[in-house]
């Protein structure tokens, strides 16, 4: 292997330890000390004037208890339960709304598509947080949608929606949908239409013919949205915070509040680390799916 | 035996009585203010295997949709076994159809592929994998049966789409340009187990080529399209021997057109006066030509004789310079220039070696053929 190939692959593994490995193992170690009123917040702090032998007190004191505190707790295990099941079920819902359409967009005339993949991805244009901000302004008790409804006569007294779980579930699906989108669309547009005519031939009607060809095909592209929704969403702050109230209990939220309320950084840093691995299972699963697509690509 | 080989066994569009299994009637589609199929009539009979032949955008791709369901006549009729198909989708007819990209499944394997039609069927389903079986033995693929397509090459795919369209035994098996995918050999190897197996199913074949050589090998009659229109329908001998125009004669195989005036029609035979103190061309008399028409003579290079001394007993004989030989290993074809500026092509078999051949580039030779080898056709 040539020097500049080594190079070329060294860069992203650089970036990799730079950016990911090493200020896990900050993460790590931290989570792994003792709170300490001090700056900053816990002890033992790395000191390498010590030498070999400071090191080696150092790495003595390192012990688990944090994490044994997140198992005590009930606090926790429930915020992380609770995190699982709204992704899951915003991810779930996300489905339903990005499919039709992300189908919608692969039907349409091609001159079309170029236009409809522009609105998707609009909204990326102006900040996340003014978004969040602006569904508050649109979901709350004299916000837009309840002066519609009342003003339609639809209901009387103003729904109460911001500051509920209804609210999370709003949010979650509007910021992640064009993730939800994209991947379907992808691989909807790349479908063969004579396929859907030979299942017709065959005696299909149009709705089995989308049972049996169209979502089976159509399968990668849905395992990678759900994915791109499910993960970010499992370890979301924002959305829960600002459009949640205070019923909603989020591993994010939780991790938040330890670090900059509390201001306990070992026990937030032992959150992180448990909602790491939480994850790593799904991504391994992406990364599983993605590798197939790109052998059937072949 | 196959129905190309037994013609006089046969022939049912001769028999009068016959009853065709499917009839265009007055088909017309349009497409807004493009007309694809203009005024069609055509019969096609039980266990025919039919070839719709004629460049891109003829309209025979067009037919073939309309017959499978995918579309809809814009005038006229179409009748299946009896059956109006107007209104009927496709997923309800008798028809099934092996597409131009195979269309296969690429979630399943070459079984379920193939089982795929039958399961949408009313057969129970412990019959579904006898039949499935059945088909792969038909198309001698029972080994790949667990494969998915794309572990499969480009014969085997071919195989696994007819195999699939034929499942199903259905009334009218469509093919749009079933071998344009595979190399000139194996196509050729195809051609005869498409027959084959059209013989043995007994089903009636459509199919739709651009390839005339494929509709001459394959079909009992071919019909010749052209800008929405059926130029002729006849069988692939008619055709080539008798083309009802210079349209049908240059676009099957390779032919002299000679152009004129037409100086006598006597029944069959007619004579062409083609160039100033020329004798005329004598040659059968093709349909509605008369005395003082412009008309043109064609006839196939094959026919045409090269000598390089006159042959004075022939009536057609003319002198000209060879310009170039096309060596073709079994026979060549000799471009020779006339007097006049025109272009006739000679076609000789190589009986001899190449060396002792007798003509070569710029000799005079003199070219002839019979009075029954060419037709004079309407302009």
């Amino acid at each position: 292997m040539n020097l500049s190939r080594r190079l070329l692959i060294g860069i992203p593994y650089l970036w990799l330890l730079v950016l990911f490995l090493i200020p896990f193992l900050i993460v790590l170690k931290i989570s792994l000390s003792d709170y300490d009123i001090s700056i900053p917040p816990y002890s033992p702090k790395f000191d390498l004037s010590a030498g070999w032998e400071g090191i080696k007190d150092y790495l003595g004191s390192l012990d688990f208890e944090n994490y044994a505190f997140l198992a005590d707790d009930p606090l926790y295990y429930t915020a992380y339960l609770s995190s699982l099941k709204i992704a899951a079920i915003s991810t779930f819902l996300t489905l339903l709304v990005g499919f039709p359409i992300a189908y919608g967009m692969a039907s349409a005339p091609e001159e079309w598509r170029p236009s409809l993949m522009m609105l998707v991805i609009l909204p990326f244009w102006t900040s996340f947080l003014i978004r969040v901000y602006a569904w508050m302004g649109i979901l709350s008790n004299e916000g837009l949608l309840n002066q519609f409804l009342i003003w339609t006569g639809l209901i009387s007294d103003p729904l109460v929606i911001l500051n509920t779980i209804t609210a999370v579930y709003i949010g979650i699906v509007y910021t992640y949908l064009p993730f939800m989108i994209l991947p379907i669309y992808a691989t909807l547009e790349k479908l063969d239409g004579s396929l859907l005519e030979a299942a017709e031939d065959l005696g299909c009607t149009r709705i089995s013919a989308f049972w049996l060809v169209t979502l089976p095909l159509a399968k990668p592209g849905i395992i990678a949205g759900c994915f791109l929704v499910f993960i970010p969403a499992l370890g979301e702050f924002v959305i829960p915070s600002l459009l949640g109230g205070s019923d909603t209990l989020m591993i994010g939220k939780v991790l938040w509040e330890e670090f900059f309320s509390n201001r306990d950084w070992t026990v937030a840093s032992a959150v992180a680390i448990i909602l790491l691995l939480i994850l790593v299972v799904p991504i391994i699963l992406f990364q599983r799916n993605e590798q197939k697509q790109r052998e059937a690509a072949k | 035996m196959n129905a190309t080989a037994a013609p006089a066994v046969f022939a049912p569009w001769t028999e009068p009585d016959a009853v065709p299994l499917i009839h265009l009637n007055g088909v017309t589609k349009e497409f807004g203010s493009f007309t694809a199929i203009d005024n069609i009539e055509l019969e096609i009979f039980p266990r025919e295997f039919f070839a719709l032949l004629g460049p891109s955008g003829c309209g025979k791709t067009t037919i073939m949709r309309m017959l499978a369901g995918f579309e809809d006549p814009t005038r006229g009729t179409i009748t299946i076994d009896g059956k109006n198909m107007a209104g009927v989708p496709a997923n309800k007819r008798a028809v099934n159809m092996m597409f131009q990209s195979y269309a296969l499944f690429p979630h399943l394997t070459v079984a379920d592929n193939l089982a795929f039609g039958l399961k949408r069927s009313p057969m129970p389903k412990s019959e579904i994998k006898g039949r499935v079986d059945e088909m792969l033995r038909l198309v001698q693929l029972t080994k790949f049966a667990s494969r998915k397509p794309h572990q499969l090459s480009g014969g085997q795919r071919q195989r696994v789409a007819l195999a699939r369209a034929l499942a199903k035994a259905p009334k009218l098996l469509l093919l749009d340009e079933p071998l344009g995918a595979l190399d000139k050999k194996l196509r050729q190897e195809t051609q005869f187990e498409l027959m084959d197996i059209q013989e043995k199913t007994g089903t009636t074949f459509v199919i739709v080529t651009h390839d005339q050589e494929e509709a001459m090998t394959v079909a009992s009659r071919i019909a010749v399209m052209d800008e929405g229109r059926l130029k002729q329908v006849a069988t692939p001998d008619r055709i080539y021997e008798s083309p009802n125009s210079v349209y049908v004669a240059d676009f099957i195989g390779d032919v002299n057109i000679i152009e004129g005036s037409v100086s006598l029609v006597d029944g069959e035979k007619a004579e062409l006066q083609w160039a100033e103190g020329a004798r005329p061309i004598r040659a059968m008399s093709g349909q509605g030509i008369s005395p003082s028409d412009r008309a043109a003579f064609v006839v196939r290079p094959e026919k045409v004789a090269i000598a390089t001394t006159e042959p004075s007993d022939m009536h057609n004989r003319v002198q000209g310079t060879v310009e170039d030989i096309a060596y073709l290993g079994n026979m060549s074809t000799y471009h020779v220039r006339l007097a006049d500026g025109t272009l006739v092509k000679a076609q000789a078999a190589n009986n001899r070696r190449i060396s002792r051949r007798g003509i070569t580039w710029y000799d005079t030779v003199w070219l002839s053929w019979t009075d029954t080898a060419g037709l004079i056709l309407s302009n």
